[in-house]
């Protein structure tokens, strides 16, 4: 009995978060009066009782080694008395009470390779999924797209002066991990060809009537393989959402020759001015092309090209489209409206056009 | 310990250039001293080459006890990418609002580094610390050591996913609620359906302090907690002048695009008229100086939202309109209005439907009634404009005496 192991802990849930706060937030916890943007990526938040804090906040690739974290650490204790955020879109956020420290760090964030920027009326790093690196269903990498986009997005990542933020988030397919789906710019991984069934093993690894209740469009039926319990596949009814293989790992999708990139513009999750809105099919199908996506780097770069000439002050991707209607978007942005683009699904209805509030011109 | 360098990869090469920070350089970094982050370029670059992925479906792996925290995950190429055969996940439940100290860093980094592939996400699309790659017999190592250090694992599967919050009251005058310490509540009050599984499918909370919505609440949890008023909005005059004269174009640039129509500028003072004020937040965000959410805060908790899968996406739609949320949380009401929900979408939900996909199913009407909340008109965009009613309620002929 004397040598009984220490209590195995469980069920004692995150770290309190007081205890990672600097000084400086815990005499100034809600007592916040307003803020500043000092230039791109530099904050600075005034509270009633006469504090600063200072905020750097610099792009991340979200996949950091073990090193960059130990590095960014380093740079905190430098800095920051030892203390750092991220936030909701992976950058990380270096919290300076001396504002003599601001030059400095940018130094060495920029000299480390991360740029400083992301926010106000500007673009901020991509939300993003695993893709390749280790996801089962990925159509289409997460990371390497990401890297490639903001290499071309970077000037307005280093800017304020936007008519509004751009949010561009990438989910490399339909599960979307990263819920794209209210975005400025989506980048989507999508499959175009209907799963394969893998019949020697699919009754090894599946429960069949909950395959077949996974179909949302009830594609799946039972069938017989050499006289065990199988399914086959109504290809006519598959819109590849992949969710059967989500249930059933007998029933992968992944084609290298047909899955790719679709492109959704005009979603927005604030509710500033405009309620919350899903983003638009904008162009259905780019293929994959690694390293560097070039149609998918050049389309979002175009897109957002287009946004900045046309729209208003204060207009995010969707309000401008709002304005100017979607067929007029379609025929600024040279993009071909087809057959794709008019939903079928369950509220399709919705969407088609109930008036002739129409522009020609 | 050092690794040798094992593949050649030159497609993946061609991401360590340009000014975006590189993930690639990452790996490689991760990789010099890592065999599992060097079979990992391996088996990328091979990705890169052929435009397809290499990792099999999860299987139920974890640490004991728990039933979610883990994503198990096998490459489909074992025998040319050993060091990855196994490359769990581990979801690690970060601190509300992603504060860290340095030394609260360096203690995850070294658990890591010990025990897998020494590549992070910072942090995952729900919110946690992700622990990207081991294998099943370091999953009970690093569990051990991460309690002992005082973290722990978040959700996965269909749990309540690991809850997750903006900066709140630490760093934004916008906060109407204090997210933080809501979020760790909600985290503490939920543990055991966090860590087991026992839901028709996921369920996640998130807190946002204003309706500027910075952790998209409104888009990705099932439960959206958005921080709002319901009193006047504050003004400091002399401020609002001050942006006039800074050039901002205040009938142009903010009463203009009022969605309420509901704010004018004469010139030398702002007049909002409040009761159409729709709590936007555009007035407030142009002019932070000058103006501020009411005194009277709370939020709105809306229910529902979901990426596509299955049966489309959805936003989360009002619930409750306004609701103080102040300490003591325990003495909440909404705990039990949560806790009824999740009674109704258990007994009668079905695999993989989300609490949103349900309420589409049975009708938010029949959702309202089974949870026991009365019909308001905040919970919808507009009243029906179909008349297929289903009365439940009618008159009858009263029977002779």
């Amino acid at each position: 009995m004397s040598d009984a192991q220490p209590k195995r802990l469980t069920d004692i849930g995150p770290p309190h978060y007081q205890k990672f706060l600097p000084p400086i937030i815990k005499e100034n916890y809600g007592k916040w009066k307003y803020h500043e943007i000092l230039k791109p990526g530099v904050m600075v938040h005034y509270s009633e009782t006469g504090a600063k804090l200072f905020t750097v906040r610099a792009g991340s690739p979200r996949l950091l080694s073990t090193k960059k974290i130990r590095i960014y650490a380093d740079l905190a204790d430098k800095y920051c008395d030892g203390h750092l955020r991220f936030t909701s879109r992976h950058n990380v956020e270096f919290l300076l009470t001396k504002e003599e420290n601001i030059e400095p760090l940018i130094a060495d964030l920029e000299a480390l390779g991360h740029p400083v920027g992301g926010t106000g009326n500007a673009i901020s790093s991509l939300v993003h999924t695993q893709g390749w690196i280790h996801c089962h269903s990925a159509a289409t990498d997460a990371s390497g797209i990401v890297k490639a986009v903001m290499d071309e997005l970077l000037p307005y990542f280093k800017t304020i002066d936007l008519p509004a933020k751009i949010r561009v988030a990438l989910a490399c397919c339909l599960n979307m991990c990263g819920a794209v789906h209210c975005s400025d710019i989506a980048i989507l991984g999508i499959h175009r060809r209907p799963p394969r069934i893998d019949k020697e093993n699919l009754p090894k690894m599946c429960e069949i009537p909950n395959l077949i209740a996974s179909c949302p469009t009830a594609a799946i039926r039972p069938s017989q393989y050499q006289g065990k319990p199988s399914v086959e596949i109504d290809e006519d009814k598959c819109m590849f959402c992949a969710n059967c293989y989500t249930v059933c790992p007998a029933l992968p999708l992944n084609n290298p020759l047909n899955d790719g990139v679709s492109i959704w513009v005009g979603g927005k999750v604030s509710n500033a001015r405009h309620e919350p809105m899903f983003s638009k099919l904008a162009i259905p199908f780019l293929p994959n092309n690694p390293p560097r996506w070039p149609e998918v780097t050049n389309a979002v770069k175009h897109i957002v090209e287009l946004w900045l000439k046309n729209a208003k002050k204060h207009e995010r991707i969707g309000e401008w489209i709002e304005r100017i209607g979607w067929p007029k978007f379609f025929r600024l942005a040279d993009i071909p409206f087809q057959k794709e683009h008019i939903d079928d699904f369950k509220h399709a209805g919705l969407s088609y056009k109930r008036s002739v509030h129409l522009t020609y011109m | 310990m050092p690794v040798e360098k094992k593949y050649e990869t030159p497609l993946l090469d061609q991401l360590e250039t340009g000014e975006w920070p590189s993930f690639v350089k990452e790996i490689k970094a991760a990789a010099e001293n890592n065999a599992m982050a060097n079979d990992l370029l391996g088996l990328l670059e091979q990705s890169y080459r052929e435009k397809i992925g290499h990792w099999k479906h999860g299987g139920i792996v974890g640490v004991m006890g728990y039933g979610g925290g883990v994503i198990g995950r096998y490459t489909d190429l074992p025998d040319k990418y050993p060091a990855i055969s196994h490359f769990h996940t581990m979801r690690v439940n970060q601190p509300a609002g992603w504060f860290y100290t340095s030394e609260a860093l360096r203690t995850l980094c070294d658990i890591w580094d010990a025990h897998g592939s020494g590549l992070t996400n910072m942090h995952g699309s729900t919110g946690d610390i992700i622990f990207l790659g081991t294998r099943t017999e370091e999953l009970e190592n690093v569990f051990s050591k991460l309690t002992a250090a005082g973290f722990d694992l978040g959700g996965s599967g269909s749990d309540v996913r690991t809850p997750s919050c903006c900066c709140g009251k630490a760093r934004c005058e916008w906060a109407c609620y204090d997210t933080m310490g809501l979020t760790y509540y909600i985290t503490n009050r939920y543990q055991d359906e966090l860590h087991r599984p026992a839901f028709p499918y996921k369920m996640k909370f998130k807190m946002s302090g204003c309706p500027n919505d910075c952790v998209a609440s409104v888009a990705r949890a099932d439960i959206s907690i958005i921080g709002t008023w319901r009193d006047e909005i504050q003004v400091n005059q002399e401020e609002v002048r001050n942006y006039a004269k800074s050039g901002l174009d205040i009938t142009k640039e903010i009463a203009m695009l009022c969605p309420g129509k509901c704010i004018e500028w004469d010139g030398n003072e702002i007049q909002i008229d409040n009761s159409n004020c729709r709590h936007c937040m555009h007035c407030i965000n142009l002019m932070p100086k000058a103006l501020a959410p009411g005194k009277d805060r709370g939020a709105a908790i809306l229910v529902g939202s979901k990426a596509p899968i299955v049966e489309g996406a959805l936003l989360s739609s009002v619930l409750v309109p306004f609701i103080k949320l102040e300490e003591p949380y325990d003495d909440l009401e909404i705990w039990e209005v949560i806790e009824n929900m999740w009674d109704i979408w258990c007994e009668e939900g079905k695999n993989r439907e989300r609490i949103g996909e349900f309420i589409q199913r049975v009708g938010l009407g029949n959702f309202l009634d089974a949870i026991g909340l009365e019909p308001q008109p905040e919970m919808v965009a507009f009243p029906r404009d179909n008349p297929y009613v289903f009365y439940e309620e009618y008159f009858e002929e009263e029977e002779d005496q």
